[in-house]
């Protein structure tokens, strides 16, 4: 038999069709899709839409120049920007079809030192909110005018996250959890299915080495996670008007970091398991709880001081503050430096835990 | 030149369970070789620490003359393997299941299409490996084990769990497999199999060695004879008895069997009688050398 020269397979091909191997299978499969993606917009549908906390704000449109507003006293000036979506118009017709239509709930003018005040009754609930919100911060002009302290005053407190919209709230949250479930189940039913399917083995007499079969579905599990973020935020923004603030783009190498930390609990369960369904499940056992005690689908700023104990022992948790805080809540990438650490360092420990477990067949 | 392969003393214990027992045997260059046996009599344990995927716990083999355990990268480019189970990645095509295999190994698409061609599955190239029949992911698998043009390539099993037909037009597919020289190495537990396919067979049961050779010489070796069945009503069991040439005499009921050396001699003298009612002529069988072999009936 003529021997053909052994050339060195290519690396990079290996690697490269493995990966597109892998992100086929993935996207081929409704349910791993449904799980990944849909399952968690819906519930960013549900906390970012349904429950949107923000939509109590008034939105009024200004005609000519309203000093009254300009003048108010910076709390005062801060509470009126909390409780008035205050937009300028030049085209006071315009403004007040807008009104009528219900596109805006007020136009604003001033004539002489008179604020006139121009509704719609249509909706009256709304009206009266509009006409009392912009008497009372008429009154505090006046009192502020008259050179006098106020002898009574007025603080408000919603019982929301203080800081932030319910959209801004949820969306990093929703998104570690989705990541979370991809990443564990990916890494957990590949591993446990190749072993049941002998693909493993097969793999094992291929001249495809471990590296290179690893790193594909490191690489895979990364751009899924990539995709569900373009999702979440896209959708974010377009529908329920998500801000995100300056370092948000910091969320990335901090959801490359968790999708590590996630697969190493995948692939622990992969190992540990026997079967395959056994494999997911015992990362759904463990993905869930986790995403509850990290405050994924709800803050934990009240939970008991045990729970918050516990919480901080679990990786999403620091990915889902990480991702909050430069995403939303506007602090700058320095503040990430702590979620890496122990991201990492946990993908370290469960990665080689799983190593030392691993098998290459079921038997 | 060097064997294919070279196993001596070969010895595998799980626990309690001895499944591979020294076992000792060579395999040629260019050879079509089969492990026969029963289930569970240490076919694929063998066949394994041959690959390298086991450690035997005694005893030494050779691979294209190097050392398949632990994992040599060096020799994997040179063998192909099909695996009992039909190990492929989820939901791909067979023409992206093929490439894939390909690209392991660094072959270019176009060699690994033209094996699909050869397999006879071009026009199921678009069909995703979970919609293929039983005969067709075989078939399938094959061709992944040999896309990179393998000098000794190992099927286990390869035509377990499928119809008769399907296994039938499997063979012509295997049988043309060393045809350009490669050394084939089939498990099988089926006896037709085994004969139809291999230039020699090793029997192996409970982890043993019991015989090696051409089916042929083995057949043969076994000095058996030839059975002759006619109607029962033909002629009566003294007069069988009583032929010329004729061996033991059994009445099975629906026919009489009579074991001969000398078949012409009994023909010619059935002929004369005219008692060629029903007439069966039956070599032995690979069936017989087991049933010689281990003393009990052939199981699958």
């Amino acid at each position: 038999m003529s021997r053909r020269p052994q050339a060195r397979p290519l690396r990079l091909a290996a690697f490269w069709s493995l990966s597109a191997a892998l992100a086929k299978g993935f996207f081929r499969d409704r349910m791993s899709v449904f799980f990944a993606i849909v399952f968690p917009l819906m519930f960013l549908v549900l906390f970012g839409g349904i429950l949107d906390f923000g939509s109590s704000q008034l939105h009024v449109v200004r005609v000519g120049e309203v000093p009254m507003v300009e003048q108010l006293a910076a709390p005062a000036r801060q509470s009126f920007d909390e409780a008035v979506d205050l937009t300028t118009s030049t085209d006071r017709d315009e403004a007040l079809a807008e009104v009528r239509r219900g596109d805006a709930d007020a136009m604003i003018e001033m004539r002489g030192d008179t604020l006139v005040v121009h509704y719609s009754e249509a909706d009256q609930v709304k009206s009266a909110v509009t006409r009392g919100t912009l008497q009372a911060f008429v009154d505090a002009a006046n009192v502020a005018a008259s050179g006098q302290p106020p002898a009574y005053s007025m603080r408000t407190e919603r019982v929301e996250d203080e800081s932030l919209e319910a959209i801004q709230f949820v969306t990093p949250g929703l998104l570690g959890w989705a990541v979370a479930m991809s990443a564990a189940f990916g890494a957990a039913s590949t591993l446990q299915g190749w072993r049941v399917s002998k693909l493993l083995r097969r793999l094992r007499l291929s001249p495809a080495s471990t590296a290179q079969i690893v790193s594909a579905r490191i690489v895979v599990t990364i751009a899924i996670a990539l995709v569900q973020m373009a999702i979440f935020l896209g959708l974010g923004m377009a529908a329920f008007g998500l801000q995100l603030t300056g370092a948000w783009w910091m969320g990335i190498p901090l959801l490359v970091a968790g999708t590590l930390a996630f697969m190493s609990i995948g692939l622990l369960a992969g190992a540990l398991a026997r079967t395959t369904e056994g494999a997911v499940n015992l990362a759904n056992f463990i993905v869930l709880p986790m995403a509850f005690l990290s405050g994924s689908f709800f803050s934990l700023e009240g939970a008991p001081r045990w729970l918050q104990v516990v919480s901080q022992l679990m990786p999403l948790r620091h990915l889902n503050d990480a991702m909050s805080n430069v995403m939303v809540r506007g602090m700058g990438p320095a503040s990430t430096t702590g979620a890496f650490a122990i991201l990492l360092g946990f993908a370290l420990v469960l990665g080689a835990l799983a190593v030392r477990l691993f098998r290459w067949d079921s038997a | 030149m060097t064997e294919a392969i070279e196993a001596r003393g070969l010895r595998k214990t799980y626990g309690d369970l001895v499944a591979v027992d020294d076992l000792s045997f060579t395999v040629h260059e260019g050879e079509f070789f089969g492990i026969l046996g029963p289930n569970g009599a240490g076919k694929t344990t063998t066949l394994e620490m041959v690959e390298g995927l086991r450690k035997p716990d005694g005893g030494e083999v050779r691979l294209l003359g190097e050392t398949p355990w632990p994992r040599n990268a060096s020799l994997l480019p040179r063998i192909g393997v099909q695996l009992q189970a039909t190990s492929f990645f989820e939901r791909l095509t067979a023409r992206e299941q093929i490439r894939t295999f390909a690209a392991l190994y660094a072959v270019p698409a176009a060699r690994a299409d033209s094996w699909l061609e050869r397999v006879g599955l071009a026009d199921k190239a678009g069909t995703r490996c979970e919609d293929l029949s039983g005969g067709q992911q075989q078939r399938l698998a094959i061709a992944s084990a040999l896309v990179h043009d393998p000098e000794v390539v190992f099927l286990d099993e390869p035509t377990a769990a499928l119809d008769p037909q399907a296994r039938r037009n499997l063979w012509e597919l295997l049988s043309s497999l060393n045809d350009s020289g490669r050394t084939v190495v089939l498990t099988t537990h089926y006896l037709d199999e085994a004969e139809a396919l291999c230039d020699r067979v090793a029997i192996v049961d409970h982890g043993r060695l019991l015989q090696l050779d051409s089916p042929e010489n083995l057949v043969r070796g076994l000095d058996a004879g030839v059975r002759i069945h006619v109607a029962p009503e033909a002629l009566d069991l003294d007069r069988a008895r009583a032929l010329r040439g004729a061996g033991e005499v059994v009445d099975e009921g629906t026919s009489l069997m009579i074991q001969t050396r000398q078949p012409g001699e009994v023909l010619a003298a059935l002929a004369e009688l005219d008692a060629l009612e029903g007439l069966r002529v039956k070599g032995a069988t690979l069936e017989d050398v087991f049933l010689t072999l281990t003393g009990r009936e052939y199981r699958a």
